[in-house]
């Protein structure tokens, strides 16, 4: 608690109600990058240029507003995690202005590959539906899969780490087959499965479930003894040890087995629907491909990222609410 | 809180122990014999690395001596039983619990946390931590988790409390204040106690007996009853002559 509030203090600028030159600067650099977009011609016919330009405009006006607020006392410590990501808004509004420069406006990068922003604009304002129905479609698959793998994972690795004889019999398999990418089993998973969505799933889980596994085990192998020790002299049943001891202890390294089990997960889902599965942004990514729609392609790739970037924040926020007791979690 | 003696009669019977290192075995433990009363406040005192850590594990049911025999009102220890709680050097306290859930951890472990529940609040205002109760370790100063820790075995209704340095991070007023809670307690609730320390004078004012034994491989060198009243004061005469001869003991064991 304390902690957290001194390190915010550390971040947070020394006079919160001071002016914001940085915010200033960033809401400009949006609103003359939009000035460009829509006032220099098109080298080729392209649609949406006046919607990103307005976009554009109207993201530097928020920042604008932004900057006058920051100078209220009122609303400046709202905004003091706004004020940390300045520099960042200046540096996207130039990248942006670049981008848009090096393709819309004088094609220096070759068209179809390089996608212009507002062809990446138009794939979301007329395929949202397509996009929508494929990122649905990935978490149905991934979600369950994942879940699956982690839980068995966890429970196989509470059972290696706490049992001699789990250990002595499951460590051989998991050393030989673990190590394994899950997408080698892919051409055995479609075969042994007869729906391409039980194969994935079957392969999302194998993914989630190594990482979980070895994690967790090495964790509660780690446990200080000490640890035992006491519980038992106040007459702990090994039950107690397990779930109140060994788990909890484990926790912080659990996670990082979820962690990592979360991006092969991804990766897994993605081969998967890229593969069989007709349904999903890996099929979408596939099928934009094939037409070359260049632009379908970057924007499934930039909803792709978010949506794997939300799962790991999501994850790291449990870890925060359950690992509040641990100091010094990396922030996310 | 119930009268008369609680305690249980501890029997420590000709009990060697030594822990296998690499290739050779380090005796630690040699010929121990002591019987404690029911109800006894014995102190243990002697240079670092003797053995007394070891001799309270042993008490406890964490591991079993090499050779010799331990007993409980006539019967032997075979393993750990939460009538005999330990605390330990360290304060050991599990980090994703706060200072009252590591208190309600025995409670909790055999099932009675609702009955506890005012013994649990009652230890943590004797140690003096009832303000850091929701508090997680990783906040604590090394003497608060000390506390913390006591109040932790003293939850436990023990027959037989083993206290190992339970006061060495505290400084001296702390201290004082704790000693005289653990009497207090003590007179209470008349349990027998172990308590390990590196502190003649503490040994000289909590306990009705003081072991004083030598270096590793430790035996018992001298059994010293002290027979001052309680409450006692530091300067009493007979208190300084013992601390003396205490002293002239442990001095003659380093020198050995
Ligand atoms: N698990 C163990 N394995 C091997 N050796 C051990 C083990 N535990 C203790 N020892 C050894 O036994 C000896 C006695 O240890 P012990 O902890 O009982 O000492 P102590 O009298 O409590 O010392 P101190 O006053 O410093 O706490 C030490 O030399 C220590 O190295
Ligand atoms: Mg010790």
């Amino acid at each position: 608690m304390s902690a957290t509030t001194l390190g915010a203090g550390l971040l947070a600028p020394a006079r919160p109600a001071a002016l914001w030159p940085t915010g200033w600067a960033a809401g400009l650099a949006w609103i003359g990058a939009a000035a460009a977009i829509s006032l220099l011609p098109d080298a080729d016919d392209l649609g949406r240029t006046q919607e990103l330009a307005a976009l554009a405009a109207g993201f530097g006006g928020v920042i604008l507003l932004a900057a006058i607020g920051a100078s209220l006392p009122g609303l400046a410590p709202r905004l003091a995690r706004l004020r940390q990501a300045g520099p960042w808004l200046i540096l996207l509004a130039l990248a942006l202005l670049a981008w848009e420069l090096a393709t819309a406006k004088y094609e220096v990068l070759p068209r179809p590959f390089f996608a212009a922003p507002q062809s990446i604009l138009e794939v979301f304002t007329d395929d949202y539906a397509r996009l929508g129905e494929s990122v649905w479609r990935s978490l149905l698959l991934v979600g369950p899969g994942y879940a699956l793998g982690a839980l068995v994972g966890f429970l196989f690795g509470v059972a290696m780490g706490w049992s001699r004889l789990v250990g002595y019999w499951a460590h051989p398999v998991v050393r030989l087959i673990g190590p394994l990418p899950a997408t080698a089993w892919l051409p055995i998973a479609f075969f042994a499965f007869t729906s391409s969505r039980g194969a994935s799933t079957f392969l999302i889980a194998l993914a989630s479930f190594f990482p979980v596994t070895v994690l967790t085990w090495s964790g509660v192998s780690a446990v200080s003894k000490a640890y035992y020790d006491v519980a038992r002299t106040m007459g702990a049943s090994p039950w107690f040890l397990v779930r109140k001891v060994a788990v909890p202890a484990a926790m912080p390294s659990v996670f990082v087995g979820l962690f990592m089990g979360l991006g092969a997960s991804f990766s897994v889902l993605v081969v998967a629907e890229m593969m069989g599965v007709k349904a999903g942004l890996g099929w979408y990514m596939q099928w934009a491909q094939g037409w070359a729609a260049y632009a379908n392609m970057y924007a499934a790739l930039l909803v792709m990222a978010a949506m794997c970037s939300g799962a790991v924040t999501l994850l790291f926020r449990l870890r925060d609410r359950l690992l509040s007791w641990q100091k010094g979690l990396v922030r996310w | 809180m119930v009268s008369g003696v609680n305690g249980a009669r501890l029997e420590v019977r000709g009990v060697s122990h030594a822990f296998a290192l690499e290739k050779r075995s380090l005796p630690v433990l040699q010929d121990i014999d002591l019987v404690a009363e029911p109800g006894e406040f014995v102190a243990l005192l002697g240079p670092s690395g003797c053995g007394k850590s070891t001799l309270l594990r042993l008490v406890a049911g964490l591991e079993p001596p090499t050779e010799g025999q331990l007993l409980v009102d006539g019967v032997p220890i075979t393993g750990t039983h939460p009538s005999r709680t330990i605390m330990f050097q360290d304060p050991t306290l599990f980090p994703w619990r706060t200072v009252r859930g590591n208190a309600q951890l025995g409670p909790e472990a055999r099932g009675t946390l609702a009955a506890d529940s005012k013994r649990i609040d009652e230890a943590l205002r004797l140690v003096g931590l009832a303000g850091f109760a929701e508090a997680y370790p990783h906040q604590l100063s090394g003497g608060m988790a000390q506390r913390a820790s006591l109040a932790r075995s003293l939850v436990n209704q023990p027959r037989i409390l083993m206290l190992d340095e339970p006061l060495g991070k505290l400084d001296s007023l702390t201290r004082l204040a704790m000693q005289r809670e653990l009497v207090a307690l003590w007179e209470r609730e008349r349990f027998t106690a172990l308590l390990v320390t590196h502190d003649v004078e503490e040994a000289l004012l909590l306990a009705d007996r003081v072991l004083v034994l030598s270096d590793r491989p430790a035996r018992i060198r001298a059994d010293i009853r002290v027979e001052t009243p309680r409450p006692r004061r530091r300067d009493d005469a007979g208190l300084v002559a013992l601390r003396e001869e205490i002293l002239a003991l442990l001095g003659l064991a380093e020198a050995a």
